[in-house]
């Protein structure tokens, strides 16, 4: 048998691995653009310097796997590159284009502790709300109670992000004027009117992740409360809390813990579309803006840190869920 | 700020307070009843709050300024109502098999067939049931809703019927979804199921590229795809409506190759997946006689799930204004570009429906699929008890 | 008579199923008495655990008491409020599960849960509770008593766990104990040492008890009376003695007569005929682990080659090898003579067809969406080339054979049909392919006493008939004892001892072959205190093998 360190380094690997070749997967699709598409991407009117940079900037004559190792090392040391959107500008005003041009990484640092911030908030209301519903649909598996919030749960996962969003903002924003429907957020800004401003994308978020969660969380118990070991508990007697408290819920923590680490990677997608709607000045809206104005190296380095902040938490989710493994932990 | 501070707080003692009274009156009014002398506080804390939730949707239901709460409530009434004459009818009228399959069926199943027949119906003879075409463009620019017959739903910015867009959303946004299904059931659930059957290196370098795409988020991965379908599409927007088919098709097959290949892995290993391979049978009578027969209901289930999927990427895709192309009319555009209306909630209400009317009917399929599938899953697992 | 303990009276229980309440339980009465053993016997869908459980107050979820009367010590257990029946269960009443491995939890040590009873309901300090768990433990000849409750139930064997159970049951000193098939799971090895542990306790401490089983031999070991049930009803009850040597109802009898079918073994095949089957010097392995080592066998036609060992003993995965399923690391199997390709793959049709296949679950043996007769066709037109009427024909003559109506059933699907049924189902497409040589794998062990008879005695008719050869894998020595010519006893991927029926079944054997013959039950109540004082308790289960081990690898050289 395997110690449980050597099947945590194997699965440390295997997520470094993947997200290796999730790299090489974007590079070589963003390399499938059609001709040479610094010319193609800036269009006609672009300045013969500006294409000259560009093509600099990304050694577009040299061989594919040189140009990988490139920019892989430069990604490794905090270079995303600089925007096409910027260089352009930049090449306009008639700078050098390294020395103006705020850099992609320049760019994303701000939006991207926002997007975490987002994320934060939603999680910490979504968590505890998702897994005490969940916990308690489960119980009380049946009754009106759970079949009310089944019936909610499934429509707020099948609505669309913006739906969810926009039926908020109209009773919340528009009806009743409680709280903003435009998330300016900008530096300097104090922690409490920064939460003011993110609690409706917040909120928007919670209702999908909760309903994920919470069904995830109920079917997890429902599963557990069906062993036999949960049965012979009750037959010896025992109260039905400390059924739930000892006998179920540490052997529940493991699939909690999965479904919380899964969605929380879900919120990683779930972001994009509720920043466009509230013009959340964060990662996923500046992704979007650049996928329209194909700014390539933009929408690479957000994918790639979509990726791997997916990639990690899936990671953290497995690791975990090896840790409260009792088999694991305690070999023959 | 601190009123809510006092409500949050002071609610759950009130209703604490309650449920301790109404268990203690529940027990001196009915001592020999079982469900009130063991009923323990958390239940009773449920009747006080049921209690609370029912008596706060009346009193909403009666204030004008929100009306569409009201109208939600009229909404989703009319909805259970059809549910319930529909399943009233089926299992009357029809074969007996479908009337016995009527009579175990759930109201939200019922319900959920019920839509999909209506959007099917919608979709289908959208040509005919629309007063206009879908890219007709009229000189009343931003007619509000009710205020001209001929239009009675308005028109939008560039002067378009938004009945008639609203209708076609129907052909154009679920039969690209359901296409887009089709393409991707077929290429997941056939790699799927040879990876199962086949085994060895071959499932092995299938199942870890798999594993690579779907280590990449599915809406993420969509939008880099588009960024470079949009360069090779140029200016012929309709190709890039057939990029993002193929495209999200791709993506989406992972996840249905996931799904077949378990399930015809847990097939394979069965005995008489053995003693057909004992016998000498090739692969293509192992996966379409054997295999292919016994996995139809997870795979109904996932087509379900895949399309609900499918439906609302391609919808958000659109929102993002990089899905479906103008001028084919499809809803998540259509929120996009009404969805300024909803500030004029305060004083037209069915002009700030309108953004809700297109997302909500996203929502509606998804939802009555996601019944249905429910529905289905529930039975299977039952059976397996 | 002693003070009674329990009462149940016209008892009725219904299970949920398809939207509707079913009988499970139909009016049973039963009475114990204090310091009693009653013994609960009946085949699969009898309603025994059900009424086990019934005794307790409990039913699973989707059933329901529908009628009837459960007291236990003058408390109304059906009525009564859940904060009383709590009280009672685990101090008063106890429960051992059929499956210790997944009625222990995963997540704690086996003395926490073994004291949790106790000292949950205040009879007991934790300290106290612990040391009665401990010497129970010793009691129940678990090994290392004092530091065994540390361990985690993932890390004990499952004769340990069962034993662990027990002392869980009985660590609260209740009044009554229900035990739900506790040795089913077991080894026939295994099985013996629970069974010895169980009852001595059970007479020492002076419990009552319920003994749940479907084993004639196991229960006539362990209680003072037996009640049979037949589809939840009772068909008679009487103390263990009168009910073993003459009982009443013919249900009963039929029960008991099951044991007694047995085949005459044919004689011995002359020297120099060459074998049908032959595995020569056969080692495998999966991926490193090895499960045969060195394996020969010959099996001749027209006879029954019966290989019988534990799980693990590497039985089926000879099976594996002669169909082609599993490739030997070492070795070969010769068809008359004549060296077979390793995999199946390589194999002609005709080789394929020649060896066919029984399988243990008639469940996942049959294709769940074909119908009887397509599942019996395939063969004839896939080997025969048999189509339309000819193979129409050919499917209904095979029904025949196997004493099935082929109007009735052709059309089926698998799903509609009995356990039994199903099985031979199973033989008939074997049989379609027309072979020389059939393997069956447990063919009768999934299978309540009655229906495997049946299936016994067609074996043994198609084999007069057809002059088939089987190779028939099982642990079970009654099975053995019914329906073999020769016997082949393995155990950890060897060959033991091999030999014709007759003289394997009189010594002296191979140590092995001699603990597994002696642990089987006899259906005699005097059978369990005669081994042990034959043998001694140190010389039964897990330790005896231990010590046979022990003498094996220093006796031999090379190990």
């Amino acid at each position: 048998m395997a110690s449980i360190g050597n099947i945590i380094l194997r699965r440390l690997a295997l997520g470094i691995l993947t997200l290796f070749i999730v790299s090489i997967v974007i590079f070589l699709a963003v390399n499938a653009l059609p001709g040479d598409f610094a010319q193609a991407i800036l269009g006609q009117g672009a300045t013969p310097e500006a294409v000259e940079a560009i093509r600099r900037d990304l050694g577009l004559d040299q061989p594919l796997a040189t140009r990988y190792v490139q920019w892989l090392w430069r990604m490794l040391h905090g270079d995303l590159g600089i925007s096409f959107a910027q260089a352009n500008f930049a090449s306009y005003v008639g700078s050098a284009s390294d020395a103006g041009a705020v850099t992609v990484a320049e760019q994303l640092a701000p939006r991207f502790r926002n997007t975490l911030f987002l994320a934060g908030v939603t999680a910490v209301i979504a968590v505890p709300l998702s897994v005490g519903l969940g916990i308690l649909a489960a119980l009380y598996r049946g009754s009106v109670f759970d079949r009310g919030v089944n019936i909610f749960s499934l429509v707020s996962i099948s609505s669309p992000e913006f739906f969810l969003a926009y039926v908020l903002i109209l009773f919340l924003a528009v009806l009743d004027p409680v709280l903003p429907s435009l998330s300016n957020i900008y530096e300097g800004m104090s922690f409490g009117e920064r939460l003011f401003k993110t609690l409706l994308p917040a909120l928007t978020l919670t209702l999908v992740v909760t309903a994920h969660m919470m069904r995830m969380t109920r079917a997890a118990i429902i599963n557990l409360l069906a062993s036999p070991y949960i049965e012979m508990a009750r037959l010896k007697g025992i109260g039905p809390l400390r059924v739930i408290l000892w006998h179920a819920l540490p052997n529940a923590l493991a699939p909690i813990i999965n479904v919380i680490t899964i969605n929380l990677a879900y919120l990683v997608t779930g972001v994009v579309v509720v920043e466009v709607v509230f013009v959340y000045p964060g990662i996923g809206q500046l992704f979007v803006d650049s996928v329209k104005i194909r700014d390539i190296p933009v929408v690479q380095a957000c994918c790639l840190i979509f990726a791997a902040a997916y990639i990690l938490m899936n990671l953290a989710a497995d690791i975990l869920s090896i840790l409260s493994n009792p088999r694991l932990r305690h070999p023959k | 700020m601190s009123m809510w501070l006092q409500l949050i707080l002071v609610l759950p003692v009130m209703a604490l307070s309650a449920a301790v009274l109404l268990r203690f009156a529940g027990r001196r009014a009915f001592p020999q009843n079982a469900y009130w002398r063991d009923m323990p506080l958390g239940v009773a804390f449920g009747h006080v709050l049921a209690a609370g939730m029912l008596g706060l949707a009346v009193k909403l239901y009666f204030i004008d300024r929100i009306v569409f709460f009201r109208w939600a409530v009229h909404g989703f009434g009319i909805c259970a109502v059809a549910g319930y004459l529909f399943r009233a009818a089926g299992r009357h009228i029809g074969p007996a098999p479908l009337r016995k399959l009527f009579r175990q069926m759930p109201l939200t199943a019922a319900f959920g067939i019920l839509t999909v027949l209506v959007y099917a119906f919608i979709a289908v003879f959208a040509g005919w049931l629309a007063p206009y075409g879908q890219a007709q463009i009229f000189e009343a620019v931003n007619v509000l809703p009710g205020t001209d017959p001929a239009h009675p739903l308005g028109t939008d910015q560039i002067g378009r019927d938004i009945f008639t867009r609203l209708i076609y959303g129907a052909q154009n946004t679920v039969g690209i979804a359901f296409v887009t299904t089709l393409i991707a059931f077929f290429l997941g659930g056939t790699l799927g199921f040879l990876a199962a059957t086949i085994g060895g290196r071959f499932d092995q370098f299938l199942s870890r590229s798999v594993d690579v795409l779907m280590a990449i988020p599915a809406l993420i991965f969509a939008l880099l795809l588009m960024t470079i379908a949009s360069a090779w599409a140029g200016s012929e927007r309709w190709l890039l409506t057939v990029y993002m088919v193929l495209i999200i098709a791709l993506i989406d097959s992972t996840r249905v190759f996931r799904l077949a290949r378990a399930v015809g892995s847990n097939i394979v290993v069965m005995d008489y997946i053995e003693a057909a391979r004992l016998r000498g049978e090739g692969l293509a009578y192992l996966v379409f006689r054997e295999i292919l027969p016994n996995a139809t209901a997870p795979l109904l289930a996932e087509f379900g799930l895949r399309f609900c999927f499918v439906f609302l990427t391609i919808a958000a895709l659109s929102f993002l204004g990089i899905g479906i192309q103008p001028p084919l009319a499809d809803w998540g555009t259509m929120v996009k570009d009404l969805s300024q209306f909803i500030n004029f909630a305060a004083f037209s209400p069915l002009t700030a429906a309108l953004p809700l009317m297109a997302a909500g009917a996203i929502a509606l399929l998804t939802v009555a699929v996601n019944f249905i599938v429910d529905w289905m899953l529930q039975r299977s697992s039952g059976l397996k008890e | 008579m002693k003070e009674r303990l329990l009462k149940i009276r016209d008892l009725r229980i219904e299970g949920l199923s398809d939207e509707q309440w079913w009988p499970i339980v139909r009016g049973v009465d039963l009475d114990l008495s204090r310091g009693e053993v009653l013994g609960l016997i009946g085949e699969s869908g009898a309603g025994k655990s059900t009424l086990g459980l019934a005794a307790m107050g409990y039913t699973r979820d989707g059933c329901r008491i529908s009628g009837g009367l459960v007291e236990f010590d003058g408390i109304d257990m059906v009525h009564a409020p859940a904060h009383v029946k709590r009280d009672l269960l685990g101090r008063r009443i106890a429960y051992v599960a059929q499956s210790a491995a997944a009625s222990f939890n995963p997540a704690h040590r086996l003395l926490g849960q073994c004291t949790e009873s106790p000292v949950q309901h205040g009879v007991m300090s934790r300290s106290e509770a612990e040391e009665r768990a401990i010497a129970l433990y010793e009691r129940l000849r678990l090994p290392d008593p004092q530091q065994i409750g540390f361990r985690y139930p993932h890390q004990v064997s499952g004769g340990q766990l069962q034993r662990a159970m027990t002392a869980m049951a009985m660590v609260a000193k209740p009044d009554l104990i229900i035990f739900d098939e506790p040795t089913t799971a077991l080894d026939v090895t295994t099985q013996i040492e629970v069974l010895a542990a169980i009852r001595d306790i059970v007479q020492q401490s002076g419990t009552a008890a319920i003994y749940i089983t479907h084993d004639l031999a196991v229960v006539a070991q362990m209680a003072d009376r037996i009640k049979v049930l037949l589809r939840g009803e009772e068909v008679e009850e009487a103390d263990t003695r009168s009910m073993l040597a003459s009982p009443r109802e013919d249900y009963t009898k039929s029960l008991w007569a099951v044991r007694s079918f047995q085949r005459p073994a044919k004689p011995a095949v002359a020297q120099g005929v060459s074998p049908l089957i032959r595995l020569e010097k056969v080692t495998a392995t999966y991926g490193q682990v090895p499960v045969l080592k060195d394996i020969s066998l010959d099996i001749h036609s027209g006879r029954t080659v019966a290989v019988v060992g534990e799980s693990g003993s590497g039985k089926s995965t000879a099976a594996r090898v002669i169909t082609g399923l599993l490739t030997p690391r070492a070795g070969r199997v010769l068809l008359d003579g004549v060296p077979l390709p390793a995999s199946y793959r390589d194999r002609g049709k005709d080789h394929l067809r020649q060896i066919q296949m029984i399988y243990q679950m008639a469940d996942t043996a049959l294709n769940p969406r074909c119908t009887i007769g397509d599942i019996i066709g395939r063969p004839v037109e896939f080997y025969m080339g048999l189509t339309g009427r000819e193979k129409r024909r050919r499917v209904e003559e095979l029904m025949v054979q196997i004493e099935m109506e082929p109007g009735e059933y052709m059309n089926r699907l698998p799903g509609e049909l009995s356990g039994g049924q199903k099985q031979r189902i199973g033989i008939a497409r074997a049989l379609a392919a027309e072979p020389r040589f059939i393997i069956c794998d447990e063919v009768t062990s999934a299978l309540d006493q009655l229906v495997a008879e049946g299936i016994l005695r067609l074996l043994a008719r198609l084999q007069d008939e057809l002059g088939l050869a089987y190779m028939f894998i099982t642990h079970d020595l009654a099975t053995v004892r019914a329906i073999a010519d020769e016997v082949v006893v393995m155990k950890e991927g060897r060959v033991v001892e091999a030999g014709p029926k007759d003289r394997m079944f009189h010594p002296p054997h191979h140590p092995y072959t001699e603990l597994l013959l002696s642990s089987v039950p006899e259906m005699e109540p005097d059978w369990l205190t005669r081994v042990l004082e034959a043998r001694g308790p140190s010389e039964i289960g897990e330790a005896a093998i231990a010590k046979m081990n022990n003498s094996e690898s220093s006796g031999s050289p090379d190990a």
